[in-house]
């Protein structure tokens, strides 16, 4: 047996910068009400939801990509050329083949990184993140951009009453490199099979092409099943990311939970008994739900707007379709 | 030892009060939890998370759109609870 030289390297990994970008047509609840038959109100009180992004046809997957990943790259202070991995989370680029990873590693001038998607729903962020982190640790990469991005106004069924109003389009992006100590935590991860049910595509796309189902694909939850799982198992899921980093939520200075719904939200801060001195992301008013998109967006505003600050200490969960999850504690770049 | 139904109804009415800031002296057994106290359906779970623990019961997710009244949750926990 010939003796393999081992990869090396960094001691531990960082996030070095975050970018997002919002699709320009901003859509009220107004326009989603000329499909349903609901309020306002109604939409408002059970998702906290009064706006959301909807991207036009030019605002494609690759190209909010593009825009997300050159803030994260000038953001941590890089230059496009010292990324060696790009990982895109997304359940709603409809060109499967090839991973719109390696079309955004080539427009952003990252020459030739490695490059591929993720399938993780909601968790997709904390996926791509928790692969970036080994990848840096281990030695294949010192920088990788993870990047979250959906188009899910395209995967809506906008005559769902249920649905129609909460999803939203955007990308969010991150650099992870190297750091000389932990500031990316433990994940706490995992899926739940048994629940695959629980949120999916209504049917496989070859249904639709078959002429098996008239109606084009959307997302479709069974919403108590999910506000159960998401509140009362999810607060369960933070509390052993905050345990893995060894800090309690009185360390913690922000929390940035995948923006599913205000109530989910509101509801996870209660069980988990967070002190009001956290700072809560609540980006989903404005921007609806964007899937593996909607941590890095939020955690952009919360340091754009001067919420949150550039050392901060925060716990990031996502949770969604799978039913999957992914929760860890970060530094705040 | 498991509770009587009007100690259930009382528990019942003092975790609606707690969730959805309704008296409890509202909270009685021929009550709809949506359309008489304005506990919606995301609420309801919260409801029904926290009788499973103060009942020490399990009402799966299928069984709770079954319970439209305070009368249906009573009913279901005294059945369900553990002797």
């Amino acid at each position: 047996m010939s003796k393999i030289k081992p990869s090396k390297g960094a001691p531990y990994a960082r996030i070095m910068g975050v970018g997002g970008y919002r699709p320009t047509r901003i859509v009220p609840n107004e326009v989603i009400l000329e499909k349903i038959d609901s309020s306002d109100e109604w939409i408002r009180s059970r998702s906290g939801i009064a706006t959301r992004h909807w991207a036009s046809p030019e605002e494609t997957v690759a190209a909010m990509s593009i825009e997300a990943s050159g803030k994260a790259i000038a953001d941590a202070g890089i230059s496009p050329g010292q990324i060696d991995a790009v990982v895109v989370s997304t359940v709603s680029h409809f060109k499967q083949t090839p991973a719109v990873a390696t079309e955004i590693a080539d427009k952003i001038g990252a020459g030739k990184p490695a490059a591929f998607d993720i399938s993780a729903g909601c968790a997709g962020f904390g996926y791509g993140l928790t692969l970036a982190k080994g990848m840096v640790v281990e030695g294949s990469a010192e920088h990788v951009l993870v990047i979250g991005v959906e188009r899910l106004s395209d995967l809506t069924d906008l005559e769902d009453r249920a649905t129609a109003f909460l999803f939203g389009d955007g990308a969010g992006a991150v650099v992870v490199g190297p750091a000389k100590e932990p500031m990316i935590g433990p994940t706490v991860w995992g899926s739940e099979g048994d629940k695959s049910d629980t949120i999916k595509q209504t049917v496989p796309w070859d249904d639709y092409r078959d002429g098996t189902v008239e109606k084009f694909p959307a997302i479709t939850q069974e919403g108590q099943a999910v506000f159960r799982w998401a509140v009362f198992e999810m607060a369960k899921v933070a509390q052993q990311a905050l345990d893995a980093a060894g800090i309690t939520s009185e360390d913690l200075d922000v929390f940035i939970p995948h923006q599913a719904n205000m109530r989910i939200i509101d509801s996870m801060v209660k069980t988990l008994k967070l002190p009001d001195s956290v700072t809560v992301a609540r980006d989903v008013e404005t921007t609806g739900n964007t899937s593996a998109a909607s941590i890095p967006l939020a955690m952009e505003r919360l340091l754009a707007t001067g919420q949150a600050k550039s050392g901060d200490t925060a716990l990031v969960i996502g949770f969604g379709a799978g039913l999957v999850y992914a929760a860890t504690v970060v530094t705040l770049p | 030892m498991a509770a009587t139904l009007e100690e259930i109804v009382d528990g019942l009415a003092e975790i609606v009060n707690e969730i959805a800031g309704i008296p409890v002296e509202d909270v009685q057994l021929d009550k709809s939890f949506t359309d008489d106290l304005d506990v919606d359906s995301l609420s309801m779970v919260e409801v029904v998370v926290a009788a499973e623990e103060r009942f020490d019961v399990k009402i799966p997710d299928d069984d709770v759109k079954n319970l439209k009244t305070v009368g249906d949750a009573a009913d279901y926990i005294a059945k369900h609870q553990a002797a």
